[in-house]
C-alpha cells in the first residue's frame, strides 16, 4: 500500500472513531437512550426505492426505523441508535451497500425539533473535528456556527428550476430536478434543511395539519450533500397500511418482489406517541468533517477491496 | 447488452448508432428517490460530448470496436486510405475523423485503425514519427531576440516550434501524443 494513502486511512478512521465518541456523548448529555435493534429483519419498510439484501428468508435492514418506532410505541421517549444498513446496489462517490445510519427519534415532539437537533449536533462534532465551526469540503464552505437555512420543497423549485414541484412529479422529472439542478446549491455558505416535501414524496411522515398536499419531512444539505432525513411521523395506522399497499403496488409494477407487511409495526403504530424521528448517514457526515471526496476514504474497508 | 448498473467510466456504449466512451460517471440518489446513473460521453466518431442521466433498469448495447494493424496508403482529397496488410481489405477515413493524426502520416506507415461495424473511426498512432522538415527560417547567428524556438513546416503541413538550429530538409523526431518536438534524427 502506498504509504501515503495508507496514513490518510489512518487518520480518517481516528477522526470517524472519534467522531462516533462525540455523537454517543451528545444523546447521552441530553438524556437519549442508545438502543440495538435487529439487524435482521422479516419486513423492510417498502419503499419503492430502496432495496433490501435478502438473508435466508429474511432481509437485512435497510434502516432500523420500524424497530425503533416499535420501541417508541413501548413507551421510550428519547432514543438514539448507531448501526449498520445495508441497500443493495447503491454504489457510487457518496453510496455503499453497507453503511453506517444514525437514526434517533423523540417522543412528543415534531421535526421542527429535529431540525434544532441537527444545528447542535453539527456544531458539537465539528468543534471536536476539525476544531471549527468553519468547514469546507471539496471546496465548498459552510460554517455551522450560525443556525441552518430553512428552504421549502417548493421555493427551492421555484428558485433553481423553471417548473413548480407539483409540476415536476406530474412529468416525472422530480429526482432528475432535484439531483442536478437543486442539491448542488444547498449548503453552500450554510447548512440547508429543505423541507415539506409534496406528499407523493413524504414516505414515512405525517402529512400537514393546515396543508395535506405536503409532508412534514426535511432533508439536511452541506456542501450539496444529503446528510439526514426526517420525519413528524406517520402514526395513523389505517394512512401508514394504505401508503405500505401503495409502496408495494409500485415496487410490483417496477418488476421488484413486494416485502412481506411489517404487521408487528402496523399493530405497535396504535400505541406510538406523536413522535419525529431522523436518519442520519455517518459516512457522509465524516466525509464532510473530513474534506475527503469519497465515501471510500472513511471506511476500513470498501466491498472491492474485499 | 448493459444495465444502468454496469455504467462506469471508461465503458464503450453503442447510441443513436454511434459508439460512445463514457468519460465521467456518478451514481447519486436524491433523498428517498429514484437512483440516477449520471454520465459524460463523447462520440468517439465525432468528438461531441454529452451529458446523459439514466434511471435503474434502462439497457444499453456494447461499441463493439475493433482495433486493426494496418497500413496507410495513400491520400485523395479529403480522404485517407488505409490498407489490412493481411487480408488486404482498404478502407478510408475522412480527414475529420482523423483530427491532428492526419498530419503525422507517412506513406507505408503501419497504424492501429479504429473500426466500429466496418467502419473506420480513427487511428492509433505510433508514440513517435519521423517527419522532414519543408519550411522554416535560417537560423542566424547572433540572434539576440532571446527567443529559444521558432516555428517550422513539416512536409505534411504541420507546424510546430522547433530549436532555432534546426533547418529546412531536415527529419525530425515528433511525439504524436503532445504534437511537441521531441528531437532531430541524426545522419
Amino acid at each position: 500500500m502506498a504509504s501515503s494513502s495508507g496514513s490518510r486511512k489512518k487518520n480518517a478512521l481516528l477522526a470517524r472513531a472519534r467522531i462516533l465518541s462525540v455523537i454517543r456523548t451528545f444523546f447521552e448529555e441530553r438524556g437519549f437512550l442508545q438502543v440495538e435493534t435487529p439487524c435482521r429483519i422479516p419486513a423492510p419498510a417498502p419503499e419503492p426505492f430502496i432495496d433490501a439484501l435478502p438473508s435466508q428468508e429474511w432481509y437485512l435492514q435497510t434502516s432500523p426505523e420500524l424497530a425503533m418506532k416499535r420501541l417508541l410505541a413501548a413507551g421510550h421517549e428519547k432514543i438514539f441508535q448507531i448501526c449498520r444498513c445495508w441497500r443493495e446496489g447503491e454504489r457510487g462517490r457518496l453510496h455503499l451497500p453497507e453503511f453506517t445510519i444514525l437514526e434517533w427519534y423523540r417522543a412528543g415532539a415534531d421535526y421542527t425539533h429535529l431540525m434544532s437537533d441537527c444545528e447542535e449536533l453539527l456544531r458539537s462534532v465539528a468543534a471536536a473535528v476539525p476544531g471549527s465551526s468553519r468547514l469546507t469540503f471539496q471546496g465548498i464552505r459552510v460554517d455551522l456556527g450560525l443556525p441552518a437555512i430553512r428552504l421549502s420543497v417548493r421555493e427551492a423549485f421555484c428558485r433553481y428550476t423553471n417548473m413548480t414541484a407539483d409540476e415536476a412529479l406530474d412529468r416525472d422529472c422530480f429526482d432528475e430536478l432535484m439531483a442536478a439542478e437543486i442539491e448542488p446549491h444547498l449548503g453552500v455558505g450554510l447548512p440547508v434543511i429543505l423541507y415539506d416535501y409534496p406528499t407523493p414524496r413524504g414516505a414515512l411522515a405525517r402529512k400537514k395539519s393546515d396543508d395535506p398536499t405536503l409532508a412534514e419531512r426535511f432533508e439536511l444539505y452541506l456542501c450539496g450533500v444529503e446528510l439526514a432525513n426526517a420525519f413528524s411521523e406517520l402514526t395513523d395506522p389505517t394512512e401508514q397500511l394504505e401508503r405500505f399497499q401503495l409502496d408495494r403496488e409500485e415496487r410490483r409494477n417496477a418488476g421488484k418482489d413486494p416485502y412481506p407487511l411489517p404487521q408487528p409495526f402496523l399493530n405497535d403504530l396504535v400505541l406510538m406517541p406523536p413522535s419525529a424521528g431522523i436518519a442520519l448517514g455517518i459516512d457522509r457526515l465524516v466525509m464532510l468533517l473530513l474534506d475527503v471526496p469519497t465515501i471510500d476514504d472513511v471506511v476500513a474497508f470498501t466491498p472491492e477491496e474485499l | 447488452m448493459y444495465t444502468s448498473a454496469d455504467l462506469r467510466k471508461g465503458l464503450k456504449i453503442t447510441l443513436d448508432n454511434e459508439p460512445y466512451l463514457i468519460t465521467s460517471f456518478d451514481f447519486t440518489k436524491p433523498g428517498k428517490g429514484q437512483a440516477l446513473y449520471r454520465t459524460k460521453m463523447k462520440n468517439m466518431i465525432t468528438g461531441s460530448t454529452l451529458d446523459r442521466t439514466y434511471r435503474s433498469g434502462e439497457t444499453f448495447e456494447p461499441a463493439s470496436l475493433e482495433d486493426r494493424v494496418m497500413t496507410y496508403l495513400y491520400k485523395e482529397d479529403t480522404h485517407y486510405t488505409f490498407m489490412d496488410s493481411q487480408t488486404f481489405e482498404q478502407v478510408s477515413m475522412d480527414e475529420s475523423a482523423l483530427g491532428e493524426s492526419k498530419f503525422f502520416l507517412i506513406d507505408n506507415m503501419q497504424v492501429d485503425v479504429l473500426l466500429f461495424r466496418e467502419k473506420a473511426i480513427g487511428v492509433n498512432l505510433p508514440n513517435f514519427v519521423n517527419l522532414r522538415v519543408a519550411n522554416t527560417e535560417p537560423w542566424a547567428k547572433g540572434d539576440t531576440s532571446g527567443s529559444d524556438s521558432k516555428p517550422a513546416t513539416t512536409e505534411t503541413g504541420y507546424v510546430l516550434r522547433v530549436p532555432p538550429f534546426i533547418e529546412e530538409g531536415e527529419l525530425i523526431v515528433i511525439d504524436t501524443r503532445t504534437g511537441e518536438y521531441s528531437t532531430r534524427v541524426k545522419g
